[in-house]
């Protein structure tokens, strides 16, 4: 039996403990808004935050997060990550929405260790994010948007 | 309008599945299919629980009791916005509050939710939804409107003309009354419906037009939208297929022993397109397929390599094809010329690559066959799926869920994801659900791949420099030939798809010839987003400006001059021009490139800003017009554009599917690349104001860019890059 805090709820799963993260959340947790795209770390769409720091669940064992707070974008709730979801809303980002998960995940994290973002920090922080909508243009605006209201909130 | 019927189907006795088909607007009561549907899992139409005082005035949109309006969209959301477009149409008419409305997927049902533009066919395509909606949309919130209208009317005992609604609020102002839509509903579904409608004016617009938010957005950014990949039902199974290793392969032998060890592997089925294992979830199937060990008979295999049909396609580009338009003399006058100019453009074959990679869930029992998917032909799918079960196309119930992208892929005739978690599922005990997931590699390696094309141009130029002679020699596979749209879009052997954007050349030249060889081949192809002119754009576009080169004319104001009886051509190319500072100095190693083209109705210029850094070609602004009709909503029109321009950088700058000796050299994002952030450069887009119907937008943006950016290049490096993906040196 595996241990694990998804967003704040513990769940005991009887997986082989290879079983990458994002199925165990996708299959045996029934938590959905974590996508899988790729299945090998290239794209972003399963992006989840281990104790707070953003891993790709396709090639993360679940066996590493035993012991640690997984977050979800069911679980997202920091104010970055909600200044983020507002940011997108406000801008609608969103067309297809498969990748947008990671993408939210991706952006609140970046926001969380940089408070005013350059354009090259959003670069380096969201091109493990393939979007095939290609709404990189509203990202980018969205995440200096979330920034600015973030910054307003706590200056 | 007065050809329109329109049928309170809640009068009549309503069959599940019984084909309605009507010109117009059909109206008919929801709760009969909703109900049997309820029970049926997530993302279904008619999901919502429906009391006896619900009012269903038609197909389209239901009203409940709490004010509710839930519209019913025909078409599939796949993330160009056609939800809230449809929403728009019916809540403009019907005067209803943005907020109180909510979208549903249609059930699968050709006979209330065809595809106007497409016959007796439900189905999403071609940029036609907004399109085919617009009236039909419109008239169906107008007819629930009237029938608000006379029943408060009724209710109030006040004359119906005194009776005003907005927002959601009817209102009678002598008497001082009001009410909401849910307070009146049941009494609205008594109404007669209206024999006919009169919809607005389009100045009294107040959705229509405006950047009203995105019905989708909420759920697609906290994790709760249903796409078929998060489906579940109760004792579902999951299947994970391994395919031959190239086209044409078949199985010789499988040794399922490993595979059944594993843990929570239940079953091997071969089935024809290769051999399923099914399993309780994604990984023990995926695990399960790793174990499985196969021999394959390749004796009948594809064997040819990209480089290889490239080369034979310039073999057969020697001989002339069928002919798809002629003016003048056509090629004859090439003869007579012995200056002309002649440059061949190829593109590669391509993946559609949605970041949902291509999945389906089933169940097959005795009442017929369910499923769960985002797809985009819904009707062709319930006559493939029917034809192997020996099913009536009506007992196949597709549930429309959310796409995660399509860009055509989920739009394929011979229904081939579809029909392998059929033959799947009707292997395994009757009832019992089935998903079937494609990993990424699976979905590079599975076809219905955009064709690879060779255009061969040529041109001769008259004293003032303007081209007198063009000849353009088309070269690909057809998409249509085997399909049943052969009949309607393969006219005298020439596939419309291989020669849209290049048979209708908007240029004022005197001889003109476009002709067409669709030689066959064994890989399975498809349209991928704005099809034909994908590949008719990038040559058309650029050779026009070599020509413009050659004449030492500005490449602007020659397709001015070309475009002189073009005036929606000539409206975005000015536009774009004029809002990207086209002319102004550019710098070293940097340049300007623009192009133009039609498609799906619809006109877009792009004028682009690039720089060369040591060979790397960098897009660092694109500047957009487009003429679409009337904007339904702007700011979804402006997304299209960015993105549907976004998904054409890949292809200009990185993507490129290839065969070597029969086998697909890429297999995931590592090496069939896409565009990311970094890459994607700056980009305004501007609307040309208009009255006229709404257009296509999903698409048009797309086939643009590539040209623009080739013609940049040329104009930073003095570089003429005719292959895609661009490369320098």
């Amino acid at each position: 039996m595996l241990n694990l805090s998804i967003n704040g709820k513990r769940h005991a799963l009887d997986l082989d403990p290879q079983t990458p993260l994002l199925w165990a959340i996708r299959d045996h947790v029934g938590l959905t808004g974590t996508k899988y795209s790729c299945g090998i770390a290239q794209c972003g769409s399963c992006t989840v935050y281990l104790d707070g720091a953003p891993v790709r669940a396709c090639i993360t064992p679940v066996s590493d997060a035993v012991g640690k707070q997984v977050t979800t974008i069911e679980g997202l709730s920091s104010p970055a990550g909600q200044a983020v979801q507002a940011a997108w809303r406000e801008l609608e980002v969103v067309q297809c929405g498969y990748c947008q998960s990671g993408q939210i995940m991706s952006a609140a994290s970046l926001l969380q260790r940089i408070r005013k973002p350059t354009d090259a920090d959003i670069d380096q922080a969201m091109q493990g994010n393939l979007c095939r909508c290609a709404t990189y243009a509203r990202i980018r605006q969205a995440i200096k948007v979330a920034a600015d209201k973030l910054n307003g909130v706590q200056s | 309008m007065k050809t329109d019927q329109i049928v309170n189907l809640s009068r009549r006795r309503f069959v599940a599945g019984s084909a309605v088909s009507l010109a117009g607007l059909t109206l008919g009561i929801i709760p009969t299919v909703a109900a049997e549907q309820r029970e049926a899992g997530p993302g279904i139409a008619g999901q919502a629980p429906e009391t006896a005082g619900d009012f269903s005035p038609n197909a389209f949109l239901r009203i409940d009791g709490d004010g509710i309006v839930t519209v019913i969209s025909k078409h599939l959301e796949m993330g160009q916005g056609t939800y809230t477009g449809m929403a728009t149409l019916v809540a403009e008419e019907l005067d209803a509050d943005w907020e109180k409305v909510r979208v549903e997927g249609a059930p699968a049902d050709a006979g209330r939710y065809n595809n106007l533009f497409w016959g007796k066919a439900q189905g999403t395509g071609g940029s036609t939804a907004i399109a085919n909606s617009w009236k039909q949309m419109r008239k169906a919130g107008a007819a629930a409107r009237q029938m608000l209208v006379q029943a408060a009317a009724k209710e109030w005992q006040v004359e119906a003309g005194e009776i005003k609604v907005k927002s959601g609020v009817i209102s009678h102002a002598p008497s001082g009354r009001q009410t909401g839509f849910g307070e009146l509903a049941e009494r609205a579904a008594e109404q007669p419906v209206p024999e006919s409608v009169t919809l607005k004016d389009p100045k009294s617009f107040s959705l229509i037009g405006q950047r009203v938010p995105r019905k989708d957005s909420p759920e697609k950014i906290n994790g709760q939208a249903i796409f078929t990949q998060d489906v579940k039902l109760p004792g579902m199974l999951t299947a994970v297929v391994l395919h031959p290793p190239r086209l044409g392969a078949t199985v010789s032998k499988v040794d399922s022993k490993s595979a059944l060890a594993v843990k929570g592997v239940r079953e091997v089925i071969q089935i024809p397109s290769g051999v399923a294992v099914v399993a309780d979830d994604f990984w023990q199937a995926k695990l399960g397929r790793d174990a499985l060990s196969v021999s394959w008979d390749e004796s009948k295999a594809f064997s040819k390599s990209s480089a290889q049909i490239l080369d034979d396609y310039r073999q057969l580009a020697e001989k002339p094809g069928l002919v798809a338009r002629t003016e003048g003399d056509g090629a004859a006058a090439l003869a007579s010329t012995d200056d002309a100019i002649e440059a061949d453009y190829s593109v590669p074959f391509l993946s559609h690559s949605a970041m949902e990679p291509m999945n389906c869930v089933v169940r097959i029992d005795e009442a017929g066959c369910e499923v769960w998917n985002g797809e985009q032909m819904q009707t062709s799918d319930q006559y493939q799926i029917a034809g192997l079960l020996g099913l009536e196309p009506h007992q196949v119930h597709i549930n429309m869920l959310y796409a995660g992208g399509s860009f055509g892929r989920r739009a394929n005739p011979a229904a081939d994801y579809l029909l392998e978690t059929v033959h799947i599922a009707k292997a395994l005990k009757p009832g019992t659900p089935l998903k079937m997931v494609w990993t990424r590699e699976d979905d590079t390696h599975a076809g219905y791949y955009r064709p690879l094309y060779l255009h061969r141009m040529r041109a001769a130029l008259n004293d003032q420099g303007e081209p007198h002679v063009w000849d353009q020699r088309i070269v690909g596979q057809s998409i249509l030939k085997g399909t049943p749209f052969e009949s309607v879009m393969v006219k005298d052997g020439v596939d419309m798809t291989s020669v849209e954007g290049a048979a209708n050349l908007p240029y004022e030249i005197k001889h003109i010839q476009v002709d067409l060889h669709s030689p066959e081949l064994p890989v399975p192809v498809l349209w991928w987003r704005a099809v034909g002119s994908t590949h008719t754009a990038f040559a058309v576009e650029c050779f026009i400006d070599e020509l413009a080169v050659k004449a030492g004319q500005d490449p602007l104001a020659y397709r001015r001059k070309l475009l002189r009886n073009h005036a929606r051509h000539l409206g975005v190319l000015n536009l774009a021009a004029e809002k990207a500072g086209w002319g102004e100095p550019m710098g070293r190693n940097r340049g300007q490139g623009i192009a133009v083209h039609e498609s799906f109705n619809s006109y877009v210029a792009q004028v682009v800003e690039v720089s060369v850094r040591r060979n790397v070609i960098s897009v660092d602004r694109v500047v957009i017009a487009v003429d679409c009709g009337v904007a339904v909503n702007p700011d979804v029109v402006v997304a299209q554009m960015e993105g549907g321009m976004g998904f054409g950088l890949s292809a200009t700058l990185l993507s490129e599917l290839t065969f070597r000796q029969g086998r697909v050299e890429q297999s995931n994002f590592t090496d069939y690349r896409i565009l990311r952030i970094d890459q994607m450069p700056e980009v305004e887009v501007h609307i040309v104001a208009s009255a006229e119907a709404p257009t296509g937008v999903g698409e048009p943006a797309t086939p643009v860019i590539a040209p623009a950016v080739a013609n940049a290049v040329f104009a930073a490096t003095g570089k003429r890059l005719r292959q895609l993906p661009l490369r320098l040196g």
